[in-house]
């Protein structure tokens, strides 16, 4: 274990990085003393696992504290409460509301050895040089600052990282196949009074918007001019279609955490709804068919990443750019890829995926085995293919990614409305 | 409190004449000092708390920092807004449905309980029967309904099967039926321990002396049991209330996140990180239910139960 700590402690000082290195005499003092360091780490529940805090703890010898909240809950402790953590591991459009309250510092991007190898999505937008850059809070508008302590976002990639991005996915509809019984390719489909008291919605009004917005797109009722930043009228459209269409009796319930989506979806009380891919998954591994379904207007997108807290100094800091620099090392990545989500770092990933899985996931080839997640369950038969296809299949067709708007405000009160309606 | 029981015990004690001037005085000072940890633990956590939050709820918010100004600004919210109106009513339905079911459930199994089970041994065994669901928390009892009401759920196969019903009842799940179904099976038992505790103190001669006047079992329980029953139904009525209008996670489950009360605005407000106008509408509530038990207590002096 110590000699792990030694040894990427000589890969950052060959590198010129490390800063604290000659403060300490011996490395088997930094090596007994990384064990007392302990990181909290507090985020949403994908990429909160108790398995990432085991291996890190293998692998690099410090605590890591994991607690998972909810988007909400998390916003609200990485603005209200600095001294609770240590390292946040937030969305983008998080970012943008928390970035501002300088609760977080900006990472040298120097000091990351995989830097070079994320993928372009979070640095210059683009995942292909011909990629179109979706609506809404893209990554790369607010990865980057110029310059540490600074509280505006950098409009191109510069040495100052607001957030090292560690997982993001497309998210689409969910739908139970063998309840519908045809074939469904357009967001329109979710006020389709066909499914009157069988859809659902998530009940997290920034995520919530965004769904809204791709259907009344969609229907063609409403065309914005950025889907990731309304105005306050077509906020009020858009609400004002989704009251008429709850007040008809459409939805069958909201839902706000991962395991009600699950449950509504699984127990038949919906058969389509906005969902993320894990709770898909879920749903399968009971044998109930459920499909991530791609639509023709594409994806709703969103990022994560780990921010780190402004009070981190020292020892501290130093083992969280180690930390930073092991996640995207591969093992991390490869974890979470073998769940449906995509690694910043594919190509280090790889390496810790079998060729199947890496075909599958990633390549959206069939599968030549059973594909299992990395707790056991059965997640697809040899020959199945991804729902959606490749990673640039599904990346490259991102409508809008998760934002936060400048009406922000306003559409939380039309929010309340709308559930109060 | 301190005052009267020395009041009314001293005359008994003066038979015995003990050194009166000297412990009259300590008792006085004694009970002062029996009543201040009270009183700081409720300066502490309640009057302060309190007013917190009356001073946040005129101040304004971004979306990550709350600035101290004063302002009108989430009052004028409040109240300009026909959801407000909406919500507060819904409220208020909630609790009157939920009072009227517990009150009747209340006090049936309360009557029962006192006045047709003789032995006191299974008076007390069936009592505590009554509390054996509230072992688990309110959150899993409420939850267990969701998998009985569902379109596919134990309900409505039974009704199928029965052939009373060829298509699943929507409505049993995620709607007001949920909700109040909900309400009533949480908080029945806050109605039926005050009800059955001042019946058990009924005077069984006052009763004997109806039946002995000539008066019908309807006519006993109309013109002796209720009124005198009164105190215990209106403590019952009070916890009711004030529990279900200031709850939110009952109605978000139960309804499926479709329907909202007071606390569901607050906790949405909250979670979105707006804090001065969760705290206007707490306040808001606050006053409401203050108002509402004062109306209540307008009806009965529950002193004399105390």
């Amino acid at each position: 274990m110590a000699k792990v700590g030694y040894t990427r402690r000589s890969v950052l000082k060959a590198s010129g990085a490390a800063i604290a290195a000659s403060a300490l005499p011996a490395p088997m003092v930094w090596a007994q003393e990384i064990k007392d360091i302990t990181l909290r780490q507090f985020g949403t529940g994908v990429s909160n696992l108790n398995e990432v805090a085991q291996k890190v703890k293998e692998d690099l010898g410090f605590t890591l504290e994991m607690t998972a909240l909810d988007s909400d809950s998390v916003t609200q402790r990485a603005a209200t409460q600095p001294d609770s953590f240590d390292i946040a591991d937030i969305e983008y459009w998080i970012c943008k509301k928390v970035w501002p309250t300088g609760n977080l510092q900006a990472m040298d991007v120097s000091k990351i050895s995989n830097y070079d190898k994320i993928v372009g999505i979070f640095k210059d937008g683009k995942l292909t040089p011909e990629s179109v850059i979706a609506q809404g809070t893209a990554p790369h508008t607010v990865g980057f600052v110029e310059e540490p302590g600074g509280t505006t976002f950098a409009s191109e990639p510069t040495n100052w990282m607001t957030l090292i991005p560690t997982i993001y996915n497309a998210d689409t509809l969910g739908i139970r196949p063998d309840l519908i019984g045809r074939p469904i390719s357009n967001w329109s489909e979710l006020l389709n009074p066909e499914f009157k008291g069988k859809a659902s919605i998530l009940d997290i009004s920034s995520i919530g918007i965004m769904d809204m917005a791709m259907v009344c797109e969609s229907m063609g009722e409403i065309s914005y001019g950025d889907k990731g930043n309304m105005t306050r009228e077509e906020i009020d459209k858009t609400i004002a279609i989704f009251t008429e269409a709850k007040q008809n009796g459409q939805f069958r319930a909201f839902w706000k955490t991962f395991d009600e989506s699950v449950n509504l979806m699984a127990s038949g009380e919906v058969v389509i709804q906005s969902m993320w891919s894990p709770a898909i998954t879920a749903v399968k591994s009971r044998g109930i068919p459920c499909v991530y379904q791609p639509l023709e207007e594409g994806y709703r997108s969103w990022g994560g990443g780990i921010g780190l807290s402004n009070s981190l100094s020292g020892m501290e800091l130093d083992a969280a750019y180690d930390y930073i620099n092991w996640y995207l090392s591969g093992w991390v990545g490869g974890f979470l890829m073998r769940q449906g989500y995509y690694s910043a770092v594919p190509e280090t990933s790889k390496e810790f995926m079998s060729e199947n899985e890496w075909g599958y996931w990633f390549e959206g080839k069939e599968a030549t085995d059973v594909i299992t997640s990395p707790f056991g369950d059965e997640l697809a038969k040899a020959g199945e293919v991804r729902d959606g296809g490749s990673f640039y299949d599904r990346m490259g067709s991102v409508a809008c990614w998760n934002a936060v708007m400048d009406e922000n405000q306003y559409m939380v009160r039309k929010w309340n409305e709308f559930i109060a309606a | 409190m301190t005052d009267t029981l020395t009041e009314t015990t001293a005359p008994a004690a003066a038979g015995t004449a003990p050194p009166k001037p000297r412990r009259r005085l300590s008792d006085n000072v004694v009970g002062w000092l029996e009543a201040l940890p009270l009183t700081l633990i409720l300066l502490c956590f309640l009057v302060a708390p309190i007013i917190m939050i009356v001073i946040v709820s005129f101040w304004t918010a971004t979306e990550f920092s709350i600035i101290p100004a004063f302002t009108f600004e989430n009052y004028q919210y409040l109240f300009g807004s026909s959801v407000t109106y909406r919500v507060f009513l819904a409220t208020f339905k909630y609790a009157l449905i939920t009072w009227a079911c517990t009150l009747a459930i209340g006090f049936t199994v309360a009557y029962y309980l006192a006045f047709c089970i003789r032995s006191q041994t299974v008076q007390i065994a069936m009592f505590l029967l009554c509390t054996i669901p509230f072992w688990t928390s309110n959150i899993i009892r409420m939850i267990s309904w969701i998998p009985f009401l569902g379109r596919n759920g134990i309900a409505n196969q039974t009704l199928i099967d029965l052939g009373l019903i060829d298509q699943p009842l929507e409505w049993l799940l995620y709607s007001d039926f949920s909700v109040i179904l909900a309400f009533v099976h949480l908080y029945t038992l806050f109605m039926v321990v005050p009800i059955f505790n001042t019946m058990m103190r009924i005077d069984k001669s006052l009763i004997e002396a109806a039946y002995d006047n000539g008066a019908s079992g309807i006519q006993t329980l109309i013109h002796v049991i209720i009124p005198l029953t009164k105190p215990g139904i209106m403590i019952g009525t009070i916890f009711v209330i004030t529990l279900v209008m200031g709850d939110f996670i009952t109605v978000r489950f139960m309804s499926g996140s479709q329907k909202a009360n007071v606390g569901r605005l607050i906790s949405n407000d909250i979670s979105l990180l707006q804090y001065p106008s969760a705290a206007a509408t707490a306040v808001v509530l606050l006053l409401t239910v203050l108002i509402v038990i004062g109306i209540l207590l307008r009806f009965v002096n529950i002193r004399k139960e105390l």
